[in-house]
This record gives C-alpha cells, sequence and structure tokens, in this order.
C-alpha cells in the first residue's frame, strides 16, 4: 500500500499547470525561438511523471485523455500526413509552406506547415514516455 | 452502421471505375503520371495507366464493387466489419497501385501491401488456428518472394540504370547479373500467383471469408504475378534462352497438379481453390510464351477466369451461408432449394469448362487456336489435359453442392431446413454471370478491353480478336475432346492413380520442415547470441566500437589546435564538477547512487551548453536528464540495490580495458571532430537559409521540422514502434493478475 500526500500533490498540481503552459508556449513558439515539438513533448512528459509520482496511473491520465497507443498513432499519422500534403503546393514529400495573416487578437501570425508536423513530433514524444511509465510504472494506485 | 459499412466502402472501387470512364475515352489510351516524392534519392511516384492496366482496372473496380455488394449479405451482424471492410479497400487501392506503378519500387511498395491485406483478411477470424496458420503460410510464401523480387528489382534496374518500367523494358538489359535478376522477379511472381511448388498457400488462405476469397485469392490478387510475367514475357521471351522452358513447365505442371487435386476435395471452396491453382498455371503458359497470339489469349484468360471464378466462389459462400455446410458430403437436394443459385453455377461452371456461347469458351478456343497455330503440340498436349481435369472437376463442384442424394448417404445434415437466398444476394454472381453470357455471344466490348491490353505489351497481339465462333477447326475438336474425356474422367475418377499420387511428397510438408527447421536454427542462434546478460551485451559493443571505428580514428588523426584550458571561471569550475561527479560514478557501490551522480555529469553539460549559448540544446538535455532519471528509478525497483562485485581479475581486469579504451575513444572523437576540421562547418549555410526557405529563426526548429524533416520522420516513426514494442513486451505486467486466463485460448495457442 502506498500513501498519498496532500502537500505534495497541491504542490506538483501548481507546477504541473504552469508546466503544461509553458509547453504548449515551447510547442508553438518553437519555429522563431528555443523550443518545438521534441523540446515541449519533453516538458508534457515530464509534467505525465510529476502527476505519475503524486498519485499514480489515475492522476496522471487527468492530463493524458487518450491512451499512449492513441497518440502515438494520432501523432504519426499527422507527421505523415503534412508531409503529403507537400503534393497539394506543388513540391515533393515533406515541402513546407507557410502563409502570414492577420488574425484577431493574436495580430500577425505566421502560419507554418512545419506546425502540425511538430505538433505530431510533439504527440509521439509525450506517448512514448506515457507509455514507459504505463509498461516499467507501478500497476497499483496509490491511497 | 453494422454490414452496411460495406455499402460505403464500395464506393472506393467504384470510384475506380467511374474514374477510368472519365479519364480514358478509349480502352488502350494511356495516362501518364509522375509526382516528385523522394527526388534526393531518384524515387518518384511514377504511374502509368495502358491497355493492360485499363483491363486489370476494370477488374480491380468492377467486381471489387460486387465483392462490396456481395459481403453485404454475406455477413451477419458482427463485430469488427469496419476493419473487415477497410482492409478490403486498402487491398483494392494497393491493386490498383500495383497495375499503374511505373516505378518497379513503387510497384513493389504496392505488391508487398496487398500481401499484408491478404494476411489480415485471411486472418479475420483470428479466434480461429486454421484461418491464423493459413494467414501466416500465405504471407510468408507470398512475402519471401515478394523479397526475391525486390533484390531482383534492384539487380535489373543497376544493369538497366533505371527503376522506371516502361524504360526498363524499351532498351532491356541483358547482363548476366540483369538475368539474374529477372529469374528473381520471376521468383515472386510465381510465388504470388501460386504457382509450383508455391500453389500450396492458396488453398490454405480459403480459411478466409468467401469475399475474400472471391476478390483477392481468384480474380485479383493472385493475377499480379501473371500480370508482371505478360509485361516481362514479350521482351524477354525472346532475349533470355530459359525463359519459355521455365515458364511452360512451371504452368503445365502447377495447371496438372491443381486439377488433379481438386478433383479429390470435398470442401467447396477447396476444390474451387485447387481449380484456380490450376487455372493460374494455364494462364501463365499462355502469357510466359511470349508470342503475341498466346499474350492475347492469355489476356483474354485472365478477364474470364476472374469473371467465372468469382462467381463460383460468392455460389459457394451462398451455399455456406444458407446450409451452414460447403462440405460435399453433408450437403444435399440444393438444387431443388436454391434453383437460381444453381443456375448460376452451372453456366459459370459451364464457362470454365468452355461450352460454346459463353466467355470461357471464346477465351480457351483463342489459347488452343494460338498453341496450334504456333504447333506447340506437347504444350496443346498438356493444356487439353488440364481442360480434361477442368471438365471432370466442375462437374464435381456442381453434383457435389447441389444434387439430391439417396436416402441415408448424407453425413450429419445441417438441422435446420435450408431456404434459398434473397436477390440481394445473389445478384453480384448474377451480374458477373450476365457479362460471361453476353461476351459469350457478342465478344465485342471485351474484345476491346483484351486487345488494348494485349496491344499495350505487344504491338503484334492487338491484330488479334475475340470471336463467339471460330468455326469448324482443330481447336474446337480439341475442346471437343476435352469435354467428352472430362466427363468420362468424372465418372470414372481412375482410383489407382489417385492412390498413387497421395503418397506423393506435398509442397506443404516441405513448408512446415523448413518453418519448424528455421524456428529450432533461430532458438540455438539466439541462445548463442543473446544469452541475457547486459554486460556481456554492452562489453560486446564497446569493444567493437573501441577496434573498428577507434583504430580509425587513430589512422586518420589530424593535429588537435586551437585548444583552450577554459573561457571563464564559471565554465571551468562546471567541468570540473562534471569530472568529480563522473567520478564519483563509478565509484558508486549502489546502482541508484550511480544514477544520481550520472544525472549530474548530465546536468553539469546541460549547464555548460548554457554558457555557450545554446538554450535549445540546454533545456533538451536537462529534460532528457530528468527523464532518464525518473525512468531510471522505475528499473531500478527490479534491480538489486548494489552492484554486483566481481571476483574473477580477468573478468575485472576486462571490464576496465573496455570501459577505458570506450573513453579514450569517445573523448578523443569529440576533440578531433570538434577541431580536425577538413571542410567547411554546414552552420553558415543553414543559417543563411532558414528564415527565406524555412520561415523560421530557430535554426535548430527549422532543420528538425524542414531541412532534415524525413529524418525527423523516420526518428518519431522509431520511436513509435520502440514504445509499442515496450508495451507489447511488458503487457504481462499491466494485466490484472486477479483474472483467469479463458482455457481455450492457451489451447488454440498450441494448434
Amino acid at each position: 500500500m502506498i500513501h498519498r500526500s496532500f502537500i505534495l500533490e497541491t504542490l506538483i498540481d501548481l507546477i504541473v499547470r504552469t508546466a503544461l503552459v509553458f509547453s504548449m508556449f515551447l510547442l508553438f513558439s518553437g519555429h522563431n525561438a528555443p523550443g518545438g515539438g521534441f523540446v515541449a513533448g519533453l516538458v508534457y512528459a515530464i509534467s505525465l511523471i510529476l502527476k505519475y509520482v503524486a498519485g499514480g496511473r489515475d492522476e496522471m491520465s487527468e492530463i493524458m485523455p487518450v491512451g499512449a497507443e492513441t497518440l502515438l498513432a494520432m501523432g504519426l499519422s499527422l507527421s505523415l500526413l503534412t508531409g503529403l500534403a507537400g503534393w497539394l503546393w506543388g513540391g515533393a514529400f515533406l515541402t513546407s509552406s507557410y502563409v502570414e495573416t492577420e488574425l484577431p487578437v493574436l495580430g500577425m501570425v505566421k502560419l507554418s506547415s512545419t506546425l502540425p508536423f511538430d505538433i505530431g513530433v510533439f504527440a509521439i514524444v509525450v506517448g512514448m514516455i506515457a507509455a514507459l511509465i504505463s509498461s516499467f510504472g507501478e500497476s497499483e494506485t496509490p491511497r | 452502421m453494422g454490414r452496411r459499412v460495406f455499402l460505403i466502402g464500395a464506393v472506393a472501387p467504384a470510384a475506380i471505375l467511374v474514374w477510368l470512364i472519365v479519364a480514358i475515352s478509349r480502352p488502350d489510351a494511356v495516362v501518364v503520371e509522375r509526382i516528385s516524392w523522394l527526388p534526393a534519392l531518384g524515387l518518384d511516384l511514377e504511374f502509368r495507366l495502358d491497355g493492360l492496366g485499363t483491363l486489370m482496372s476494370v477488374l480491380i473496380g468492377g467486381i471489387g464493387v460486387l465483392v462490396f455488394v456481395y459481403a453485404w449479405r454475406y455477413f451477419g451482424d458482427r463485430e469488427g466489419l469496419g476493419r473487415f471492410s477497410a482492409f478490403l479497400v486498402v487491398f483494392a487501392a494497393s491493386m490498383f497501385g500495383i497495375v499503374v506503378a511505373d516505378n518497379l519500387l513503387l510497384l513493389f511498395i504496392f505488391w508487398e501491401a496487398t500481401s499484408v491485406m491478404s494476411y489480415l483478411l485471411i486472418g479475420f477470424d483470428d479466434e480461429s488456428a486454421a484461418a491464423r496458420t493459413g494467414a501466416l503460410q500465405a504471407l510468408l510464401v507470398t512475402a519471401s518472394g515478394g523479397l526475391a523480387m525486390l533484390g531482383g528489382i534492384v539487380l535489373l534496374a543497376q544493369s538497366g540504370g533505371t527503376f522506371t518500367l516502361s524504360d526498363l523494358l524499351a532498351e532491356p538489359p541483358t547482363t548476366n547479373l540483369a538475368m539474374v535478376g529477372l529469374a528473381l522477379v520471376l521468383l515472386g511472381a510465381f510465388t504470388k500467383s501460386a504457382q509450383f511448388p508455391f500453389h500450396f498457400w492458396l488453398p490454405g488462405a480459403m480459411s478466409a471469408p468467401t469475399p475474400v476469397s472471391a476478390y483477392l485469392h481468384s480474380a485479383t490478387m493472385v493475377k499480379a504475378g501473371i500480370y508482371l510475367v505478360v509485361r516481362l514475357a514479350p521482351v524477354y521471351a525472346g532475349l533470355a534462352m530459359w525463359w519459355r522452358p521455365t515458364l511452360v513447365t512451371v504452368g503445365l505442371l502447377t495447371m496438372l497438379v491443381g486439377g488433379w487435386r481438386a478433383l479429390a476435395q470435398y470442401d467447396l471452396k477447396l476444390l474451387l481453390a485447387q481449380g484456380t491453382v490450376s487455372q493460374l498455371g494455364f494462364i501463365m503458359v499462355l502469357v510466359g510464351l511470349g508470342i503475341p497470339e498466346a499474350t492475347f489469349a492469355g489476356v483474354a484468360m485472365i478477364l474470364a477466369h476472374a469473371v467465372f471464378k468469382a462467381a463460383l466462389f460468392m455460389v459457394a459462400g451462398i451455399v455456406d451461408h444458407q446450409a451452414h455446410s460447403r462440405d460435399m458430403r453433408r450437403l444435399d437436394g440444393l438444387a431443388k432449394v436454391m434453383p437460381a443459385t444453381f443456375a448460376l453455377a452451372v453456366i459459370a461452371v459451364a464457362s470454365m469448362a468452355g461450352i460454346p456461347g459463353l466467355l470461357g469458351f471464346v477465351s480457351k478456343e483463342a489459347a488452343l487456336e494460338s498453341l496450334v497455330h504456333d504447333r506447340l503440340w506437347l504444350v496443346s498436349g498438356g493444356v487439353v489435359l488440364g481442360s480434361v481435369l477442368t471438365v471432370a472437376y466442375g462437374l464435381r463442384f456442381l453434383r457435389g453442392g447441389f444434387s439430391t442424394r439417396p436416402e441415408g448417404t448424407v453425413e450429419s445434415p445441417p438441422a435446420h431446413e435450408v431456404t434459398s437466398p434473397r436477390f440481394s444476394f445473389i445478384v453480384a454472381p448474377l451480374a458477373l454471370v450476365v457479362f460471361t453470357i453476353v461476351s459469350g455471344l457478342a465478344p465485342g466490348a471485351a474484345d476491346g478491353l483484351v486487345g488494348a491490353a494485349a496491344g499495350a505489351v505487344d504491338s503484334e497481339a492487338s491484330v488479334y480478336h475475340l470471336a463467339a465462333w471460330h468455326g469448324l477447326g482443330l481447336p474446337l475438336g480439341l475442346s471437343l475432346t476435352a469435354i467428352v474425356l472430362g466427363v468420362v474422367l468424372w465418372r470414372r475418377p481412375l482410383p489407382r492413380l489417385r492412390a498413387l499420387t497421395r503418397r506423393a511428397p506435398e509442397a506443404t510438408h516441405v513448408y512446415t520442415l523448413t518453418l519448424t527447421g528455421v524456428n529450432r536454427l533461430a532458438d540455438r542462434v539466439t541462445s548463442f547470441l543473446q544469452g541475457g546478460s547486459l554486460p556481456v551485451y554492452l562489453g560486446v559493443i564497446m569493444a567493437v566500437t573501441v577496434a573498428a571505428p577507434g583504430v580509425l580514428l587513430i589512422r586518420h588523426w589530424l593535429p588537435i589546435g586551437g585548444l583552450v584550458p577554459a573561457e571563464s571561471p564559471v565554465q571551468a569550475v562546471t567541468a570540473a564538477l562534471v569530472v568529480l561527479a563522473a567520478l564519483a560514478t563509478i565509484q558508486a557501490r549502489r546502482r541508484l547512487t550511480a544514477v544520481l551522480f550520472l544525472g549530474a555529469v548530465g546536468y553539469g553539460v546541460a549547464v555548460l551548453f548554457v554558457i555557450q549559448g545554446a538554450p535549445d540544446l540546454a533545456l533538451t538535455q536537462l529534460l532528457i536528464e530528468t527523464l532518464v532519471l525518473t525512468l531510471f528509478v522505475l528499473v531500478l525497483r527490479v534491480l538489486p540495490e548494489r552492484f554486483e562485485v566481481i571476483q574473477s581479475r580477468i573478468r575485472r581486469f576486462a571490464r576496465i580495458a573496455i570501459s577505458v579504451g570506450m573513453g579514450l575513444f569517445a573523448g578523443g572523437f569529440a576533440l578531433m571532430a570538434a577541431t580536425g576540421r577538413k571542410a567547411g562547418p554546414l552552420a553558415g549555410e543553414y543559417l543563411r537559409r532558414a528564415e527565406p526557405e524555412g520561415g523560421g529563426s530557430n535554426v535548430v526548429n527549422v532543420i528538425l521540422t524542414d531541412f532534415r524533416a524525413l529524418d525527423t520522420l523516420g526518428e518519431i516513426t522509431v520511436l513509435a514502434v520502440v514504445a509499442m514494442g515496450v508495451m507489447a513486451l511488458l503487457v504481462e505486467r499491466r494485466r490484472p493478475k486477479a483474472v483467469e486466463e479463458p482455457a481455450h485460448i492457451e489451447e488454440s495457442e498450441e494448434a
């Protein structure tokens, strides 16, 4: 029997909330500032681990709404499809393209086809770590 | 959704048909499409649709639609029909890909995709041991043939200087290397088209649901090998001495073995499967000759066979569905119960047997005429003998499936009353039978397709035409002889010869022996190479690294210059801490301590990155270090707390030697890579191109997602596969222990 700690859980909850926002920031700003799908995925994965340490599998699944298998499959498909989309704008496989548009609230935004590719990388990293935790980790949930 | 999903699935093959009608004005039109895929590797999506492709596409689309409609009535409402339907759609797409691909590598990819889909479709009833065995057998045979074919393709392309099929056939390479390649490609074609001695997988594949048998294993996929031979034969039959003898021998043997086996079957589908093997052999003989008239006849047989054999499989499925059995010994009086189905079966069998007025007759006449015309008497004799068998097993099918038996001779008849199928169930075979009759009486449309197909591979073949009636002559005489002798053989099925051939070795045994042999060898090799000791694995890996690249490093050593002790005090202190942590790691007695010190080394390196002004690298290093540390802790729970103390001096010395060697190599390599440059760095180039071409100012990210995106795609694929593998290997741990395994699963695993 493993016991849960209220203080640890509350603390980790605070950290994880911040980390998730940071992870999203890294993911979306990655093309022009330090970050990117891989790093964002790592930050997210560490949040998973913190959640797991605090409350086991159940806690972890709070920020992991789909299974690791699903996430891996979705990530790989997304990256692959982005690559295939290169054909749509007449380039070769994996040719990227970008448009700059004016969006409400956000202002000038550069939308690049590398973003969905990067989101795929992000999903793979998160899915991989989730798979490792659920494979190596304890199946018992602390009380 | 249930089984109505098949009506949605039917849209896919229907789309092929619609596209053909829209895109092509005439059956001999040529459509070429080229899409850049990986230009850096010279691999492009090259598609080319000609007359032969059109004929095959009509089969894939037309029979595809009918098979989907048929499947809608064939299946009861059960689990997994969506998956099944999706597999069928992917199959149709891959098959279409095979017949329009003009790049050999692309063709190979589609070719393997059909093998995989065939595997998944045969094994659809994954709780049945027979289905799993049959699926695996089909996959192993066709995929190993496919592997040989890949080797052959590479050899052919190396000799011919191109992977483009049409270019290769325009200037065929004839070097010895090309001949070896050609033989390997043929091996792939033989396995795919179930030619002797690889024919055994096709009967094994009959555990598939009947729509699959009708579509993949009679009409389309098994024709892929023949399709390839049709393309190659007109060019290579004259260039390679061995081509004709090989193709004709293999084809005739297949035709006779299949026909003879079919005569001994009690299962309606197995009979049809053996019959299909036989017919595939027949077609292989015709198209393998590489003579214009025979090519024309062979292509006509592809069409005729697809139509009547798909119909027969559908009929067998209807019988199975209504009577809950397809064992001849258990079926009784079905001709009276389901007269319409019976009528369809009779006409399809008649077409197969070559009765005048049907498409089967028209194409078989064309075949015999071409053989007689070229005075290939031995081949003609073999084909007539095969036709005798065809007539006999056709009659056996009709009588076994539909006749009324004397009282008391029916084994365990079905308990319930057998009813006639609904009209929507028989509409698919009906459409095929109508096509057989119409093209048999007025072969104009069929002739257009076949003529264009044969003309596409051999321009001299386009002068021939299908005719409903060829007039009196030797071919007609041979046809009639075959029919009469077939009836005689059916009445008196030569029991002595049967008893004799029963003792002949079967290809299935060879397959089983090979499989157990390979498994045993793999067991031995694995237990020798992989004893399960992590130190040994790591030792071997490191020793090889030190021995091979290490020696190269020393031999090509470049002078190291421009070294400074440290650029700043902070850097010096951090580096010293890293070194200290590393020393502490190797001194640690507990695993956990060692892991923590190792973590300290990693964090220290991350700090060094920050000092150098590489935030991206530092961030990644930090996160990875944290993750690895946590995962280490998870794994450490199942390992002993302390490191094992090595008693043996020799082992200890060996470990120290390997470790020191590896350390020197890694350090030396890093030093030389950083300072001993010959070429200029790539960084400037990337920095210059990142903003205008990649649209991003973070060069690291632009490289990952754009410049080297293919590498990234490969890496994340590896990651995903590894994750799946870990989950699959450790699934045992995740399974709740309280639930007992059902016993029957254990049993079926054994079988």
